[in-house]
């Protein structure tokens, strides 16, 4: 039989702050060299889980404790973190956190630096690290001269020099640009193979991580774990759906063309996956489509014109970058980590003056306007809630906008209550944001926004870690105030969400406007798809594959037939 | 130095709390409408460190926080100063232990104990200290110092007294209670 | 706002080639020395020397201009406060009165006080150039090793390490956070009532000091994952070995440092008597 590396038997947890446990009575075996996914929705559990295979709870985070949990075969509560941390190797969800040294080659020795290694010998186990996850030309590097994915890579070495059996990791692909996060799956599994060690997975984004293969996938819903079956077999069930986390569209597709999916079909491995066998249902299914309603011409309310910035003297962050949003319109941002998108949004609302150029609103020229100015006219949702929140209790919060802008008492309630509930955190109104997870803390800043009905609301990254559910409320609450004439714009690194509902794509590389199109075309120009770290979806893959003539035609009978159905689900889902 | 009571956590805090004690410090002084007398926020935020965090938390905050701004600032350290910033710190955290703001509880008596603490300790570090100093290292002349501390001490009283108990009180409010969250 | 901050300058000289060991002792004793000695010869001579040690690094002028007017201005005000508040003050210390030149009541011009004014401005332009040096030819990376080298627990060492570390994140977080809140309303300049300024002070900082509260929990798991605190000591990935020009140097500026003390103290005054 092979070895148990991680083992909970009737294991519950309960943080000191909760009335009820968060995780509940979990049965849980993983295996030495086995890959497992875990997945769930938002504040399900799942980063709870991690934490209690490498040792922060019970040691860093206090609750209560009971069953059993062993690593390596040794019961956790008698071990202590540093015995845990030569088991367990993690790289947290939060890359600017965790890197601590001021260079690559300084983070990446932390550990060795900590175990008195020998400078000597540490060069060579750095520089070896470094080589696999190939960062070996960086090691002089500064933190601040790197872009998101490297950091998570410099992350992966820096856990890979204490030759760990476990490596566990929470959200690797969180806020990396579609190619980048295939990338870092690439190269998590090469570093599986080479070693043999065991990993485990927290991740929102299943179809990106099944990108490479995945041995088992645990869901986890309301801290009870509800499925653990092999990827092949849980996309044949209904779980995912239940629990609200987003399938791979492919097959989401071939489930919506009333194909029957089994699991010698091979449904989690695109590559493998018996697409033909559905090729009947998928031509039928197509045939039905309505041809799309051409969105409404509006007047321009939002103009850049040749904005060029930089933070720093001598290097240029935004080049040159012209263009127009009409009034009424959704539009994406997308492009590389570090391209300068939230640059961008922080010019037009005045957070960063541009060193050129103008910016017009209406006509009317805006560049010499304070943001507080700008603010009545322009909403923007940061790409890091903590950046944004102030006050205590998530009711506060909400409200302050409006508070400081002298809106009665009784109407602050009315529209702050409206809005939680749109949100999905009205039942949370009274807690602290200090008891949120990262998505939930997200849900919090889009509502303080929301809140203020702005004629423009910026977002940068809206679902970013929030789960499927969550997801489809807020983008159909979007949808909703679009209609109502508010202009809406996104930066994402979702391509699937930017086809759905935006009908205009802004791409950006290396600070650089690239494309100016609609989203259709730009994921059909290979050019743009391979500066900007794009990526094209699976539902066109799924096309090609199955030789459906007009792939693109495909996709958007997709997105329509998707959003039908869940719309009679979302409206369910409000009344919460 | 003791140091095996320094724990993980409390070397954390001192690292990051010099960091924001540097940007606060340079950047986020209110201009108070006379020339060159702007109120300092950074002495708000050093006292909450110190009762968060304790003694040795806050001096080192103050002292490491200080020398760097000035070093990566102004090219220089104002010695003095710095060394008040450590002894404001330092004694502010002294009370850390009867105020036990990890409580969650900030109520008018611990208000009025932290306020009277910070008052003795900044007139101590404003008023004595830091222009003794100034006439020892730099002999510059008494009248002068004194009246530059006087000054200096009393806007960051006032700084600490409104910014400071505000920053507590929120603080205090993130401490939340065992077993107290449920949804509703 | 321009964020002009002094940072590592990367040069090939012998200033640089020093490690950062060397540079901190050095550093201590010239700065302790120039804060103990009134002496004017000496302070002269520390002065032009530090001048040499500025022209032996390779760093240029403009390259640190920014910081140097903001001193120069600084010394400006500060010697004008002085001869307001005390016009006689080096007359007191050198006990006689030449005058120059009388303004009015007790505001004249004495040799004296242009002598002790001039005294003091020296001092301050000995320790400048020390520190502005140390810091430009020294990388971040090796700061907290040379703590720990010359005797500072390796916690409070890294504690510096993780300042240096996190003050440009912290500088970023708090021009994002400043104009969030502003784009909500809350503002802290001058276009507020003074006391409604300080109140949104509170409500701008808290963000920032929350999330640098988050920052703290993040990376003190992070550091306790990787083992951080597990033994007495640690090594020290960016750490240089003594050269022998190390050792020269630490030799060299002790003797300064010893010398300084003895002409200062010799004669029972730390101020040098012309007159
Ligand atoms: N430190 C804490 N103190 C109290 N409650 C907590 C703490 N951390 C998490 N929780 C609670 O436990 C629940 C599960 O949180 P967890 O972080 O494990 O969720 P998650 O599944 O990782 O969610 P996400 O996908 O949003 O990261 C949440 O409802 C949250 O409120
Ligand atoms: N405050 C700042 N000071 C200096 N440089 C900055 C600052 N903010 C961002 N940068 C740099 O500017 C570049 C563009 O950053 P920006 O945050 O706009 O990228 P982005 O396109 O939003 O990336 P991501 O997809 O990772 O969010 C990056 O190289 C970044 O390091
Ligand atoms: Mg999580
Ligand atoms: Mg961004």
């Amino acid at each position: 039989m092979r070895k148990r590396v991680i083992e909970f038997h009737n294991f519950s947890f309960k943080y000191h702050s909760q009335k009820n446990p968060t995780l509940k009575n979990i049965h849980l075996n993983i295996y030495e060299g086995e890959k497992v996914l875990i997945v769930g929705p938002s504040g399900s559990g799942k980063s709870t889980i991690g934490h209690c295979i490498n040792g922060l709870i019970p040691f860093s985070y206090k609750g209560e404790m009971t069953g059993s949990l062993k690593v390596m075969g040794q019961e956790t509560k008698e071990l202590n973190i540093f015995a845990l941390s030569k088991m367990v190797g993690t790289v947290l969800q939060d890359p600017d956190g965790q890197f601590i040294g001021l260079t690559v080659g300084e983070d990446i020795a932390f550990a060795l630096e900590n175990d008195c290694t020998p400078q000597k010998e540490m060069f060579g186990i750095v520089k070896d690290a470094s080589k696999m996850v190939e960062m070996d030309d960086y090691l002089p590097a500064s933190v601040h001269h790197l872009s998101g994915g490297q950091k998570q890579r410099v992350s992966l070495a820096g856990v890979m020099v204490d030759k760990v059996d476990i490596l566990l990791f929470d959200e690797p692909l969180a806020n990396l640009d579609p190619a980048t996060g295939k990338y870092a799956m690439a190269l998590i599994d090469k570093i599986q193979k080479e070693t043999n060690t065991t990993v485990v997975i927290i991740e929102h984004r299943l179809e990106d991580v099944l990108y490479r293969h995945v041995d088992r996938i645990i869901v986890v819903n309301d801290g009870s774990i509800v499925a653990d079956m092999s990827p092949d077999q849980l996309l044949t069930t209904n779980i995912l759906e239940e629990t609200n986390i987003r399938e791979p569209l492919y097959i989401k597709a071939v489930k919506y063309a009333g194909c029957e999916l089994t699991e010698d079909m091979h449904p989690a491995d695109f590559n493998q996956f018996k697409a033909d066998l559905c090729r009947k249902n998928l031509l039928e299914w197509f045939e039905d489509s309505n041809p799309k309603t051409p969105s409404k011409e509006g007047k321009t309310i939002l103009e850049l014109k040749n904005i060029s910035f930089s933070y720093s003297p001598g290097h240029e962050t935004i080049k040159d970058v012209s263009f127009s949003i009409n009034k009424g319109e959704m539009v994406s941002i997308v492009g590389k980590n570090g391209a300068g998108k939230s640059t961008i949004t922080k010019l037009i609302c005045g957070f960063e003056k541009p060193s050129s150029g103008s910016i017009l609103f209406n006509g009317k020229d805006i560049t010499n306007e304070t943001i507080k100015e700008r603010s009545l006219k322009i909403g923007m949702v940061m790409q890091n809630p903590n950046h944004m929140i102030s006050k205590h209790m998530i009711f506060d919060e909400v409200a302050l906008g409006l508070k400081v802008r002298g809106v009665a008492e009784a109407e602050i309630k009315e529209r702050v209550d409206n809005t939680l509930k749109i949100c999905g955190l009205y039942p949370f109104r009274n807690w602290p944001i200090s008891a949120l997870s990262f998505g939930q803390k997200k849900r919090v800043t889009i509502a303080s926004i929301l809140v203020l009905e702005p004629d423009i609301i910026i977002l940068d990254e809206p679902t970013a870690g929030q789960d499927f559910r969550h997801y489809t409320d807020i983008m159909e609450f979007l949808v909703q105030l679009n209609r109502q004439g508010v202009t809406i714009m996104m930066i994402t690194h979702d391509m699937h969400l930017m086809l759905e509902y935006t009908e205009r794509a802004i791409v950006f590389a290396e600070g650089r406007k690239i494309a100016d199109d609609l989203a259709v075309n730009v994921l059909s120009d290979i050019d743009i798809i391979e500066q900007a770290n794009l990526k094209e979806t699976s539902l066109y893959n799924l096309a090609l594959k199955t030789g459906i003539p007009e792939p693109r035609k495909f996709v958007e009978r997709f997105i329509e037939y998707d959003r039908e159905v869940r719309q009679v689900g979302s409206r369910d889902a409000i009344l919460y | 130095m003791k140091e095996n009571n320094l724990s993980i956590k409390t070397i954390v805090a001192i690292g990051i709390g010099a960091a924001v004690f540097v940007i606060l410090g340079r950047f986020a002084s209110i201009p108070t409408g006379i020339p060159n007398s702007n109120i300092e926020t950074t002495y708000a935020f050093l006292a909450l460190m110190s009762i968060i965090f304790g003694p040795v938390a806050g001096g080192l905050i103050g002292l490491i926080g200080h020398a760097l701004k000035d070093l990566i600032f102004y090219g220089s350290i104002w010695w003095s100063w710095v060394v008040v910033s450590l002894l404001v710190g330092f004694l502010i955290g002294l009370a850390s232990k009867s105020i036990d703001i990890e409580s969650g509880e900030f109520g008018t008596k611990k208000i009025i104990t932290f306020n009277i603490v910070q008052v003795i300790v900044q007139a101590i570090g404003w008023f004595l200290v830091a222009p003794s100093l100034d006439i020892l290292i730099y002999a510059e002349p008494a009248n002068k110092v004194f009246l530059q501390g006087l000054v200096v001490g009393i806007s960051n009283m006032v700084t600490v007294a409104v910014i400071g108990t505000l920053l507590l009180l929120l603080y205090a409010k993130t401490r939340v209670q065992k077993g107290s969250l449920d949804k509703e | 706002m321009a964020a002009e901050m002094l940072s590592y300058i990367d040069r090939k000289s012998p200033v640089h080639q020093l490690t950062g060991v060397t540079k901190l002792i050095c550093f201590i004793l010239w700065s302790t020395a120039a804060m103990l000695t009134y002496d004017t010869r000496i302070l002269l001579f520390l002065f032009l020397i530090s001048i040499l040690i500025f022209i032996i690094s390779k760093i240029k002028l403009e390259e640190i201009l920014f910081v140097l007017l903001f001193i120069l201005v600084f010394l400006f005000i500060n010697n004008v406060a002085i001869y307001v508040f005390s016009p006689q003050e080096g007359v007191k210390i050198y006990g006689s009165s030449h005058v120059l030149f009388e303004i009015s009541g007790r505001y004249n011009v004495t040799l004296e006080q242009l002598f002790y004014q001039l005294n003091i401005t020296l001092k301050y332009f000995t320790v400048i150039p020390a520190a502005l040096l140390f810091i430009v030819t020294t990388h971040p990376s090796e700061f907290a090793a040379s703590l720990n080298r010359i005797g500072v627990s390796y916690r409070i060492s890294y504690a510096v390490s993780l300042a240096l570390r996190y003050i440009p994140d912290v500088q970023r977080d708090f021009r994002n956070i400043a104009r969030a809140q502003q784009a909500r309303g809350l503002d802290m300049s001058r276009k507020e009532k003074l006391p409604k300024r300080i109140k949104n002070a509170a409500s701008i900082l808290a963000p920032l000091i929350l999330s640098s509260l988050n920052k703290i929990d993040t990376i003190s798991n992070a550091m306790e994952l990787r083992g951080f605190g597990k033994n007495k000591k640690r090594t020290w990935y960016s750490a240089r070995p003594f050269q022998k020009s190390d050792y020269f140097a630490i030799a060299l500026f002790s003797i300064l440092f010893i010398v300084t003390l003895i002409i200062t103290f010799h004669d029972g005054s730390r101020f040098y008597n012309p007159f």
